[in-house]
């Protein structure tokens, strides 16, 4: 799971490290307001209980072992925000001074353990615990459901990284510069350890120690079951709330996202697996397909049932670039503003109708 | 009942699991140690500012993983051999450490890539006959390559700078200072952590009078986390004490005592040097 240095491509890595920016800034601003002078000690404390709890082989069914990452006891215990810190700074060590991970693949490493693990171990424990008593068998199940699945999803994330990088990194001669399997190997190979082996040493870890807190302390496991009620008040209070004040943030990095649209214009040639059935019989686009596909030639003729479907539909915008537009930058702002105008009325439409419902609901209650 | 060769037998098969839990913990103590200790001795790397050492590394880091030519990529690694044997980095320890052990977890991965990589059949494996491809040698060589230069770039960091000393260079890339305090007492907590799981795992064994089944293994395991965990709470609760009654309100401060000489200015040129050449080369 831990990505060592070599694997992945550099601009794979510096998209892990964009990608988890964003996390990092809200995970420490959510827990320093939180925790203000507790912030630095506690962190330190459960960063560095994470880290040996990595270290820990547990026996698992079938008489061998294997190593736990602990993200979902961290998200259980701190909640997602504090676990995604907590885990960053350990994983930060082991590459660092253990050489546990690569430094250049530490973004990738973090987003797939520390935030997607963090964030899937939260939202499936609290789904599964909901508001049972602290004591209650469905808090230990919950626990190992969401190890469980967190280590899956980070090792799902980690099978698309390796995989993608055969598809999109190779050199003149057609070998791969970097991981080496295609997705179909990748994600396979990645699943089939964590389905068994690691995936039942993070359950055994994380139902182990819930188990264990309830008997021992059960305080511990108090902060995120009132998290959970707390955030259903939240909701509530947004929902009452609503307006531009509570939204606006949302609505300033929509806007932002909208005027850099025109960066993707910069990526060269066509993205893998779009192609139309134009791309199909310009021998340019074949032959940049072919070098995108490990050597592989599309087929010579368009696949038939791909001809028919493709005439199903004809978009208004094909290619973000709407007919009556000249340029292809306002293009694309254009169409990231129809799209986007798009789901927001679908989404208004869907609220009146639910508010609709809701009242009815309540009556017949 | 058991007879009694099949009780000793599993005695020391549950011993021997509460040893490798505990053994585990004491090599990364003795790891880290060890690092301390040739860190401190006088060598080529050990003599540059920690910045300097940081940034010229990392560097080559990312160089190592950029470029598209095997030969630079073995360039690169006898860099790092040229640069770890004035710095007291012998070839057996960079073998133990590191080579083995890369090598060992990418040899899985890379070999099988030999012949499932399509392309140009070189050769074909005897009995067997499956078909050894240009493209997957070339790819396994590239990732073997690869891993092992920067494994061994990140290792000589490690083993040169005091692990204090490297977190201070850090600031060097603008990284808030209050995650550089929270490396470090996590660093120092993490052998707290170490040899406190190491004692729990101790004084379980030494109250073994009887084998221990694989459920009951994995409770001792378990509680033992659950038990450190509790006990990482409490310490991080005293420890706010303490920082509060010295004065602590939330704000980190930290002493930079770096001092740069004319060897670092031409280390960091010697750095750039190499990266330079590395990725002209290979263009």
């Amino acid at each position: 799971m831990h990505i060592p240095d070599g694997y992945l491509s550099p601009s794979t890595c510096a998209v892990g490290f964009a990608v988890a920016a964003p996390f990092w800034y809200v995970a420490l601003d959510r827990v320093k307001r939180l925790l203000q002078t507790r912030l630095v000690p506690l962190l330190a404390a459960v960063s560095a209980f994470s880290f040996v709890v990595m270290m820990f082989n547990l026996p698992i069914p079938g008489g061998t072992t294997a190593h736990a990452v602990g993200m979902g006891v961290a998200a259980i215990v701190l909640g997602p925000w504090a676990a995604i810190l907590a885990i960053s700074i350990a994983l930060m060590i082991q590459a660092l001074f253990f050489g546990d991970g690569g430094v250049t693949a530490y973004g990738v490493n973090c987003l797939n353990m520390a935030i997607i693990g963090s964030l899937v171990a939260y939202a499936v424990y609290q789904a599964i615990a909901g508001r049972a008593p602290i004591a209650s068998a469905r808090r230990i199940v919950a626990g190992a459901i969401a190890g469980y699945v967190a280590i899956n999803a980070a090792a799902l994330a980690a099978g698309f990284e390796f995989g993608l990088q055969p598809l999109l990194f190779h050199d003149a001669t057609g070998a791969p510069l970097y991981a080496p399997y295609p997705l179909s190997v990748a994600i396979p190979a990645m699943m089939l350890a964590h389905l068994t082996l690691a995936g039942i040493a993070e359950a055994i870890i994380t139902a182990g120690i819930v188990s264990y807190l309830q008997r021992a302390n059960p305080s511990l496991l108090q902060t995120t079951a009132m998290a959970a009620n707390d955030q259903e008040a939240e909701r509530e209070r947004i929902a009452a709330a609503g307006g531009w004040r509570g939204t606006r943030p949302l609505w300033i990095g929509l806007g932002a996202l909208m005027a850099a649209c025109p960066l993707g214009l910069l990526a060269a040639g066509i993205a893998w697996g779009e192609w139309g059935t134009d791309d199909l019989q310009n021998p340019e686009v074949r032959q940049q397909i072919t070098q995108a596909s490990g050597n592989i030639a599309p087929p010579e003729h368009v696949p038939a049932g791909m001809e028919r479907l493709a005439s199903l539909w004809t978009a208004p915008m094909p290619d973000y670039a709407p007919p009556f537009m000249h340029d292809a930058n306002f293009g694309y702002v254009m169409s990231a503003i129809v799209g986007a105008g798009l789901i927001v009325l679908i989404f208004v439409a869907l609220s009146w109708l639910l508010g609709r419902a809701s009242p009815s609901r309540e009556r017949s209650a | 009942m058991c007879e009694p060769s099949a009780i000793g037998r599993r005695r020391r098969r549950d011993g021997a699991f509460l040893d490798r839990l505990a053994g585990g913990l004491v090599r990364a103590m003795d790891h880290a140690l060890d690092a301390d200790d040739l860190s401190r001795r006088d060598g080529l790397l050990q003599r540059l500012d920690p910045r300097v050492k940081l940034t010229g590394l990392l560097g080559l880091i990312v160089v190592a993983v950029f470029v598209k030519s095997l030969i630079v990529l073995g360039g690169l690694f006898l860099v790092a051999v040229a640069l770890a044997l004035p710095s007291q980095v012998g070839l057996s320890r960079l073998a133990r450490q590191i080579w083995l052990k890369v090598l060992a977890f990418t040899i899985l991965i890379a070999l099988p890539a030999i012949f499932l990589v399509p392309g140009t059949i070189v050769a074909r494996l005897p009995i067997l006959l499956w078909p050894v491809t240009l493209q997957g040698v070339r790819s396994a060589a590239f990732l073997l390559g690869r891993a092992e230069t920067a494994a061994t770039f990140a290792l000589l960091l490690i083993l040169t700078t005091p692990w204090p000393h490297v977190l201070k260079a850090l600031r060097v890339f603008r990284a808030p200072i209050v995650l550089v305090a929270i490396l470090g007492m996590t660093h120092r907590y993490i052998f707290v952590f170490l040899e406190s799981a190491s004692r729990m795992f101790e004084a379980r064994r030494s109250r073994m009078v009887g084998p221990l089944s694989p459920r009951n293994r994995r409770r001792v395991a378990t509680a033992t986390a659950g038990a450190l965990l509790d006990k990482a709470l409490h310490l991080s609760t005293d420890v706010q004490s303490a920082m509060v009654s010295r004065g602590y309100r939330g704000e980190v401060r930290l002493i930079d005592d770096f001092h740069t000489t004319p060897i670092d200015g031409l280390a960091l040129a010697g750095f750039a040097a190499i990266a330079a050449a590395a990725l002209w080369l290979q263009a």
